[in-house]
């Protein structure tokens, strides 16, 4: 509404309106499926999950350590040359507390999900996952950046190829490697 | 302006009705290496600026233009994605270089269909929600309403549509990236199965995968890169209206505008004598048709005629489709203007080896966006 127009012709639409058929409605559920083929470099890492180890993909041009893997360096424009196996610990890039889950709903635990770049792939690089055990103060109070971190596996027999074999990261403890 | 742009580099992955093996950005990649080697350029230093085609639907990303400039060698390079087919690509590329901001540009589009469980209803998703939805047609029945008329109303028939199936798939035999190639008699066509009638089984085309990458160039760094530059001689492109209501069901009008477009540029006054051979859009049958009598290959009600002549053959005096077509290669969803220009180009070049034409001067290349769009372009190839 403004100076000129006070009132609009007409009635809102109340939700009644649509419930007793008044309004005209058409529902249409979008039915797109897809099976999206993971690819050479792809099926590799997730397989390597399954064993749980992270792998890469090193470009001898250049010599950076791609992970995830990918079959040709962006970079130099050319294939990459060999498969390298990375560890399961690292340094977190950056992080966020996230309140809100996937559908909008208001989450009872607060999630923190974070970047890390692993140790042996090439800087900037590594994995984006969940922290879990850590303080999300650690966060608010930037602590987190730079923090110490190692994946929680999934038990071998319940790991199937996936992202989610790797449950979450935690701080490394005092001495560990 | 008088800047002239040239077809220098072409490439393609192995064109298959199912990749389980790759993702799409490998395909890509595999594509852009033959491409830029077959051009002689470096993408990371030569290439000024890439366009990918793509449509997210039939990726089942949103947003799938981020997906794309690892893979073309585009990082950190100015590169945009059109939401159209190929053809759309290389007319884009054309105009960027005759704006005189840059020399070379790389176009790419590719198939990665078999991905997509529940094609028909990705294809559906295309109709009016609220007054055509509800109806829950199959979308083939757009083609089959379409054949109907054009049929009815060109006095083409049935069984010129069945000797279209039966050329192409034979041409197919031939294209080391066709998919779909077989020896069949147009009675084999007639007698498949009829799903929307007058549209057989055999009249319409079926999906492939594959990746497609092409290099255009300004006129002066074309002649330093090859010896044989394929001249874009003429550019078209138009889109009739979306009603299925009231569209022309029975003439390819939005071919018809592209053509003339293309033709203007290109100085093509007499299609049917001035061009050699002609890679046209033949997702169904009734389309190749159809688009002959768009693109003035011949006169309105001829088209069956000239298929029925052996005309139309690869070594008739005007080849339609001597690839095979999508009937023959595959449907390759955006991809397929691509690989219009790419057999083009490689005709032209004296490239294409057993399936060359005898006489290979001047090409058009036309697609269609597929049902239900009445979306065309059309892109006039040359040696000079
Ligand atoms: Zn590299």
């Amino acid at each position: 509404m403004s100076e000129k127009i006070k009132e609009y012709p007409g009635h809102p639409l109340s939700e009644q309106d649509i419930s007793t058929g008044k309004v005209l409605t058409t529902k249409w559920r979008p039915k797109a499926r897809y099976m999206y083929a993971a690819g050479v470099a792809i099926s590799k890492f997730l397989e390597e999950l399954k064993n749980g180890r992270i792998v890469g993909r090193k470009c001898r041009k250049c010599g950076r350590i791609l992970v995830p893997p990918r079959m040709y360096c962006e970079w130099c424009f050319r294939p990459t040359d060999e498969w390298v196996y990375v560890k399961d610990t690292g340094r977190v890039v950056t992080a966020v507390i996230s309140y809100i889950a996937a559908d909008r709903a208001r989450l009872e635990k607060p999630e923190i999900i974070a970047v890390i770049e692993l140790d042996g792939a090439s800087p900037g690089m590594g994995i984006l996952h969940k922290l879990g055990e850590v303080d999300p103060e650690d966060v608010k109070n930037m602590k987190v950046f730079g923090m110490r971190v190692k994946a929680v596996w999934k038990p071998p027999e319940e790991r199937e190829g996936s992202i989610t074999d790797i449950l979450y990261f935690r701080p490394l403890k005092e001495g560990e490697e | 302006m008088t800047r002239r742009v040239a077809i220098v580099g072409v490439g393609y992955s192995d064109f298959r009705p199912a990749t389980p093996d790759v993702a799409f950005h490998e395909m890509m990649f595999e594509a852009a290496v033959k491409a830029y080697e077959d051009a002689g350029v470096n993408p990371r230093k030569d290439i000024d600026s890439f366009i990918a085609c793509s449509e997210d639907y039939w990726e089942g990303f949103s947003i799938f233009d981020e997906f794309v400039p690892d893979q073309l060698g585009a990082v950190l390079k100015p590169v945009c994605t059109i939401s159209a087919d190929g053809m759309y690509g290389v007319i884009n590329a054309y105009l960027q270089i005759r704006t005189g901001a840059f020399d070379i540009v790389a176009v790419e589009a590719h198939s990665k269909a078999s991905d997509i469980v529940n094609m028909w209803h990705v294809m559906a998703f295309a109709f009016d929600p609220i007054i055509n939805r509800p109806l829950k047609m199959h979308p083939y029945v757009i083609a089959g309403l379409e054949m109907m008329k054009f049929l009815k109303d060109s006095g083409n028939t049935e069984e010129h549509c069945a000797m279209v199936v039966a050329k192409n798939k034979k041409n197919a035999m031939k294209t080391p990236y066709a998919s779909y190639g077989s020896i069949i008699s147009p009675e084999d066509v007639l007698t498949s199965e009829t799903l929307f009638h007058p549209l057989k089984k055999l009249d319409a085309s079926e999906f492939v995968d594959g990746a497609v990458v092409i290099v255009l160039a300004a006129e002066e760094v074309a002649r330093k890169l090859t010896d044989t530059p394929i001249w874009i001689k003429g550019v078209g492109w138009c889109t009739d209206t979306p009603w299925l209501e009231f569209r022309d069901w029975s003439r390819a009008v939005y071919a018809e505008m592209a053509a003339e477009m293309a033709y203007k540029m290109a100085r093509i006054h007499e299609p049917a004598k001035q061009i050699d051979f002609a890679e046209i859009d033949d997702k169904f049958s009734y389309k190749e048709l159809q688009h002959m009598e768009a693109l003035r290959l011949c006169r309105k009600g001829e088209a069956g005629l000239l298929v029925e002549e052996g005309v139309t053959e690869r070594d008739g005096d005007l080849p339609v489709n001597p690839s095979g077509g999508f009937l023959g290669v595959g449907n390759p969803l955006e991809a397929g203007g691509l690989v219009k220009i790419l057999e083009a180009v490689l005709q032209l070049r004296g490239e294409a080896g057993k399936r060359q034409v005898p006489k290979a001067e001047v090409a058009v290349t036309q697609i269609w966006r597929g049902v239900p769009t009445t979306s065309g372009a059309v892109v006039v190839l040359g040696r000079e």
